[in-house]
């Protein structure tokens, strides 16, 4: 068949196959690559949830223990810091050596280490709470150590795995057996902070350092922000310096996040004295990682607005500023909000910039200013990940549940109010 | 076509005691001229309207009458022009007072996104010219009557402004001119995105105005120009040709380029 004698319609046809084996190819393509990016996804929750789940299950000892008022020597009427300096840790060791009698001091041992170290203050709480109690028979769940909470979570079906000795073990069985011993939410993790001990570790001072570090961000980085957009958009003149501080704030958004770091460290720790490890100075640090992001988001915006609105307001006899301040800005909030949101959920995962400036340190108070030291979600992540203990693997993983859980939050609420609030002229 | 060599304009462009007087206005764009030398009066309480085909430089002349052209970086405008009397382009006059004197309608209707009472009520609010909520309402309440407005919209005051209908649009947009209390109205092609009805009632509401304001008109139809305005004023690629009366403009213009244009040779 000689091209001459094909007619366009059937030189078209002739092509068709062609054509539409691309396309399909293409879609398929396609399909492959988002099936791909959503198996790794799976992949990726998959591994951290099955390993950060049992994270938030904690094994405790249901027990009744006497609160001995001449054991403790301490009664209703004393004070606070009798009630908190009194010997709660010897009374649960007479507790349980009565009630399992240990044979020596080796089993002695061994059946106290399997009780936390923390189950002390655990009483000490419930009498500073109600001094009343004292002299009278309490049931209190107490948390058991991490070896035993790791045992009743993960190898009650292989003994061969668990540190325990056997006659550990055979005393687990019993409470076990008694329905004394079972797991319950784990309310330690949300409300304590950093501990050497796995079972009494919680991410609350890692929570209250990144809520106060945010905090200090969001202050700086909005106004500031905000501002810079307004100036560069609307009054900034268009000669040559404006453009090379247009060009430097395009290019410190692409800067590699640690050397924020080192800046931060060099100028505010050591010119300006700010104290390390605080969250004034990791505030100060990530605000300026997120002020370029919210300066060119804001530009955006500006620029979204119909210059219709401006004529309007001019027209009326508007100053300029009243002009930008009055109609301008409204409009552009909504883009600059979601712009804002977006640096800050990109600030709150930021671990590199504030290794630099001492926020690694082992910090054990949970914060309650700018000013006290304190870590962040993200770097107690890997402080806890760097531990080889199996209590701490599970805390990891739970930590980066929490951290996504915020992450997701941000980044949902700037969808839908980027969503609501578009278009509204 | 080019421009005319030494032209000057035919007919009865100056007058005596006119309310804005421009003398050899000429407006560049960098480095292109957009206007050759117009000198045009408009008197009192007349309405005036610009006619000429695309592109001739109407709506620019237009926009220097209340220094909107300023906006435009690259624009460029020499000449004199005086409101009552008064150089509006000395470097000491402040253009936020003076755009309160005279004030704009835009050819798309530009509502603010707020609500229509608060539309109205920016102008006055930002130049101070209600002392109390009372006032206010008033202004509002007069600025809407007038325009025309008032019977449509006085139950939904606080509705959204961009709500309304294109012809209910412009005339908010008149209204909210008017709540400034000016002495001249611009209007550019206030009635080319509207359709015949609404174009018929904002024809019939500049009649009404002429009695308390100004009015310079930019218009594309020709008709229109007849039926509104009492002088007409023809531009033609950047100069003013001929300013006469309007029945004689339509009738019988003085210039060749007129006859031209309104007999629909071009434009």
């Amino acid at each position: 068949m000689t091209d001459s004698t094909m007619t366009t319609r059937q030189k078209v046809e002739a092509s068709m196959a062609r054509r539409r084996a691309a396309e399909t190819r293409f879609r398929v393509y396609g399909m492959a690559s988002v099936l791909f990016g959503m198996l790794c996804l799976v992949v990726l929750f998959g591994d951290i949830f099955s390993k950060g789940t049992s994270a938030f299950r904690q094994t405790v000892l249901t027990t009744e223990i006497t609160l001995d008022a001449d054991y403790l020597d301490i009664n209703a009427s004393s004070d606070e810091r009798a009630l908190m300096n009194a010997n709660y840790e010897g009374l649960i060791k007479r507790h349980f050596k009565t009630e399992m009698s240990p044979s020596g001091r080796k089993e002695r041992r061994q059946l106290y280490s399997m009780i936390s170290a923390g189950a002390g203050w655990q009483l000490q709480g419930v009498v500073l709470d109600d001094p009343e109690l004292i002299g009278e028979t309490i049931t209190i769940d107490l948390i058991m150590d991490d070896d035993v909470d790791q045992w009743f979570k993960h190898d009650r079906d292989n003994p061969e795995s668990t540190r325990l000795s056997e006659k550990q073990l055979s005393w687990l069985n019993t409470w076990v057996d008694s329905g004394a011993l079972h797991t319950r939410f784990n309310t330690t993790f949300f409300v304590n902070g950093d501990s050497r001990e796995p079972e009494l570790a919680g991410i609350r001072g890692a929570i209250t350092g990144t809520f106060l570090t945010l905090l200090v961000t969001f202050l700086l980085s909005f106004p500031i922000g905000v501002a810079a957009a307004i100036y560069l958009e609307e009054f900034a003149p268009k000669n040559r310096l404006t453009e090379i501080v247009e060009i430097n704030i395009n290019n410190l958004a692409a800067v590699p996040s640690i050397t924020f770091g080192l800046l931060g460290l060099a100028i505010f720790i050591n010119i300006f004295g700010v104290s390390r490890s605080t969250p004034l100075v990791g505030g100060l640090v990530l605000t300026l990682m997120t002020l370029p992001t919210i300066i060119i988001s804001g530009r955006a915006a500006i620029k979204a607005v119909p210059p219709s609105i401006r004529e309007a307001a001019l027209g009326l006899g508007a100053s300029k500023m009243q002009t930008v301040f009055h109609h301008v800005l409204p409009l552009a909030l909504p883009g600059m909000l979601t712009g804002t949101i977006i640096g800050m959920a990109q600030a709150l995962g930021e671990t590199a910039p504030l290794l630099m400036i001492g926020m690694i340190a082992f910090v054990v108070d949970v914060p309650s200013f700018i000013s006290d030291p304190s870590t962040v979600l993200p770097v107690q992540i890997f402080l806890w990940s760097d531990s080889p203990e199996r209590a701490f693997t599970e805390r990891t993983s739970g930590a980066i549940m929490v951290l996504l859980g915020f992450l997701i939050i941000m980044n949902t609420a700037a969808v839908m109010l980027r969503r609501r609030l578009e278009r509204r002229w | 076509m080019s421009i005319i060599e030494n032209h000057k304009t035919v007919g009865t462009p100056l007058s005596e005691g006119a309310k804005l007087s421009a003398r050899d206005v000429c407006v560049y764009y960098g480095e292109k001229q957009a206007i050759y030398n117009v000198s045009l009066d408009i008197r009192k309480n007349e309405v005036i309207a610009l006619i000429g085909p695309s592109g001739c430089g109407k709506s620019t002349f237009l926009r220097c009458l209340n220094r909107m052209n300023d906006t435009i970086d690259i624009c460029n405008v020499t000449g004199e022009i005086l409101l009552d009397g008064d150089d509006i382009y000395h470097p000491r006059v402040d253009v936020v007072p003076l755009r309160a004197t005279v004030g704009m309608v835009f050819q798309k209707p530009n509502p603010f996104p707020k609500s229509i009472y608060d539309n109205i009520a920016y102008g006055p609010r930002i130049h101070g010219l209600a002392s109390s909520r009372v006032d206010l309402d008033e202004i509002v309440e007069k600025s809407l009557q007038r325009a025309g407005l008032w019977n449509e919209v006085k139950d939904r005051l606080h509705a959204p402004g961009t709500g309304l209908s294109g012809g209910q649009q412009q005339r908010l947009c008149i209204a909210r001119t008017i709540a400034v209390d000016p002495e001249v109205i611009l209007m550019d092609e206030p009635c080319s995105a509207l359709d015949p009805i609404a174009t018929a009632k904002i024809e019939e509401l500049i009649d009404e105005l002429r009695e308390n304001y100004t009015i310079a008109i930019v218009t594309h139809s020709m008709q229109q120009a007849a039926r509104v305005s009492q002088r007409t004023a023809y531009f033609h690629l950047g100069q003013l040709i001929e300013v006469n009366a309007t029945d004689k403009v339509f009738t019988t213009p003085e210039h060749q380029l007129t006859e031209a244009y309104i007999t629909g040779r071009f434009g």
